[in-house]
């Protein structure tokens, strides 16, 4: 196992992921209040704190490459350039949504940006990962496909199958686990006998990369090297991200079953602050980032919102092809 | 479709080959791998000696193995590859080796394949098939002998089909692959040496669907899948030594069930008797009589059901398991009750 800490991305891209960043987060923050208001409805699993994770991973792969998120997706989707109107409609029911509205958050798709499928149930989007990177390689692509999971779903029968046959089939696939020390409301180590999910890597004779997932710049190269070497041929890696969940796991779990002063701590570690602090911006250039983009947050909150709710008839259209 | 069948374009009434069920299996999905690039059947042993029920046989050597590969045991995981191949443009045909192995892909047949289409908002078409092998009269014991027809008939987004005859397993199977939304086809092992004839070619693929009636007779519809449709062939002549002319209707697709030939039928007998190896509840033959009773059919005699027992599983002991798959004859006796 390595852990690679080297910068080759240039300014202005590291600059816009600074900002797909801010993005992420002001999104994020503005869930809860678009909840209080009744526009959205039912559940959400936030990832403020995840976003060097989504961005500097889905920043290593190209436009022809496949991605599979999960429930805790918002972060990725707008990482791979889903629109946040695209975004709000969906968790608004609406047919601005990525989905028409009918997947709800959990479920942020978008087939013409290669986000194949966004995952309800745990460990389920790994084996559709490894189809997915084994139809490229079979109708002789180059194409590569990345997968998100979390530790939680490191104990699922699915991540072990899919490990297994992307390694038996040297299928060009990049597994990344968001470690963020709960599945759900348990603590990692209640449930799992290892400290590192990397070190599972071993068991299906692929490598095993631990980086700090506070670090967008450590991410990218991780999963860059990794894309490399699967549109190389040579087969799938397993990447472990620590990070950490700033919010409970769904909306109406408060997390108070987390140490006291652990949240505090990951916060001196905030991705966003780490970035914008190598990149030497200035508290005003922050300041005026952050209006700006939660001016464009906003903005696509309310234009989400005037579209129309789909109808019985159009959804009646989506259970079957023919 | 291969160069021989083109210069002999096989219409209506074109030479029918006299196939075995597993005859017919692997004619179907040689015929659809050698028509569509893009299918590729996966299992577990699927490429190695023609498969374990020799279903297979061949198609490894004519495809190779990458078209025709071996899985590791992981049937939730083997499902899910397919379905990321399927939503990439892939045409995959999955096979389960006991349809009791079912239940292990459980979460990807019952919360991926079927909701996958819907939930992205109708953004992508999920064309895998499952072909998956039961039933019972092998001796392989209460874990290898389901025939799991019904178990997925309540599900909105997949598809469900069922083979009892040869010509039945081509035309439905090449149906099933051709379909762009996820097919469970059901296979009966117990049917696998069985004779019939078989129209191979491109217009003997079948109507998704559709029932379809095997033997006309007036007197009594007898509805039935799987090894009970060949039963309930065997008991419908037997009946007609007795002048009981009997009409029997091959159900083939569970989900979308064919309520509309079956009433065709009924409309004109007035007498129904389901068959099928499972329990009667919560099963297709239960579902077709709940149509009925609902919209005030009038019948000239009660529906009768053949099913297993409601309260026993299906035993390994060999005189046991043949008293509790049902038999021509319990079929046959059921039939008479209805003309009493």
């Amino acid at each position: 196992m390595t852990t690679v800490v080297e910068t080759k991305s240039g300014a202005d891209q590291r600059t816009g992921w600074y900002r797909r960043m801010l993005e992420i987060r002001l999104f994020e923050d503005k869930v809860q209040e678009l909840f209080m208001q009744g526009k959205i409805q039912g559940t959400t699993h936030l990832c403020q704190g995840h976003e060097a994770v989504s961005v500097g991973a889905v920043s290593a792969i190209e436009a022809r490459d496949y991605l599979t998120i999960t429930y805790r997706g918002h972060g990725h989707a707008l990482a791979r350039g889903m629109s946040m109107v695209a975004a709000y409609g969906e968790l608004m029911g609406r047919t601005s949504g990525c989905c028409n509205g009918v997947g709800g958050s959990m479920h942020l798709t978008d087939f013409s940006k290669n986000l194949i499928g966004a995952f309800a149930i745990i460990g389920a989007g790994l084996p559709v990962a490894v189809g997915a990177g084994l139809s490229a390689k079979m109708r002789g692509t180059d194409s590569v496909a990345l997968s998100f999971s979390g530790d939680g779903g490191s104990n699922i029968g699915t991540f072990h199958e899919a490990l297994n046959m992307a390694a038996v089939w040297k299928v060009p696939v990049v597994f990344v686990i968001e470690n963020n020390l709960y599945g759900e409301y348990s603590p990692i180590r209640e449930t799992t006998p290892l400290d590192d999910l990397a070190e599972r890597a071993k068991g299906y004779a692929m490598p095993g990369v631990i980086v700090d997932g506070q670090d967008v710049d450590a991410v990218h190269a991780v999963v860059a090297e990794a894309v490399a070497r699967a549109r190389a041929g040579e087969g799938p890696t397993l990447i472990e991200a620590k990070t950490y969940r700033y919010r409970g796991h769904s909306r109406t779990d408060p997390a108070k079953y987390r140490a006291e002063g652990e949240l505090e701590r990951w916060k001196l570690r905030d991705p966003i602050v780490i970035l914008g602090d190598r990149l030497g911006l200035s508290d005003d250039e922050r300041k005026s980032l952050q209006d700006e983009v939660q001016a464009a947050v906003d903005a696509a909150a309310v234009e989400a919102e005037q579209a129309p709710l789909p109808t019985l008839e159009e959804i009646e259209n989506y259970v079957y092809a023919a | 479709m291969s160069t021989q069948l083109e210069s002999k374009p096989a219409g209506v009434g074109s030479d029918a080959a006299e196939l075995t069920y597993r005859e017919a299996i692997n004619a179907a999905l040689e015929d659809e791998l050698e028509s569509d690039p893009a299918v590729i059947l996966m299992g577990e042993d699927v490429a190695t000696a023609g498969g374990v029920f020799k279903t297979n046989e061949g198609l490894s050597d004519r495809f190779g193995r990458e078209r025709v590969r071996n899985t590791p045991i992981c049937e939730n995981g083997f499902v899910g590859v397919a379905l990321g191949m399927a939503v990439t443009g892939m045409r995959p045909v999955v096979e389960i080796m006991f349809s009791d192995f079912l239940p292990t892909a459980g979460d990807a047949i019952v919360n991926e394949l079927p909701k996958y289409r819907f939930m992205c908002g109708g953004q992508c078409e999920v064309p895998v098939t499952v072909r998956s092998i039961g039933g019972a009269t092998g001796r392989f014991g209460t874990q290898h002998s389901a025939t799991g027809e019904s178990w997925y008939m309540a599900l909105p987004g997949l598809k469900v089909a069922t083979a009892g005859t040869p010509d039945s397993a081509y035309s439905v199977l090449r149906a099933a692959i051709r379909s762009n939304d996820p097919v469970v086809f059901f296979e009966h092992r117990g049917l696998y040496g069985r004779k019939g004839p078989v129209r191979r070619g491109d217009d003997n693929i079948a109507a998704v669907g559709d029932a379809a009636v095997l033997r006309e007779g007036s007197d009594v519809t007898i509805v039935a899948t799987l090894l009970m449709l060949d039963r309930a062939l065997i008991a419908a002549e037997q009946l007609a030594e007795n002048g009981v002319d009997a009409e029997v209707v091959e159900l083939r697709w569970l989900r979308p069930l064919d309520t509309e030939s079956v009433r065709r039928s009924v409309e004109k007998t007035g007498r129904l008797v389901v068959a099928e190896e499972q329990v009667h509840a919560a099963g297709w033959g239960a579902t077709l009589i709940s149509q009925f009773a609902m919209e005030g059919f009038e019948w000239k005699s009660r529906p009768r059901a053949v099913s297993l027992p409601d309260n026993l599983l299906i035993p390994y002991t060999p005189e046991l398991e043949d008293t509790v798959v049902p038999s021509a004859e319990r079929i046959a006796d059921e039939v008479r009750a209805a003309l009493k």
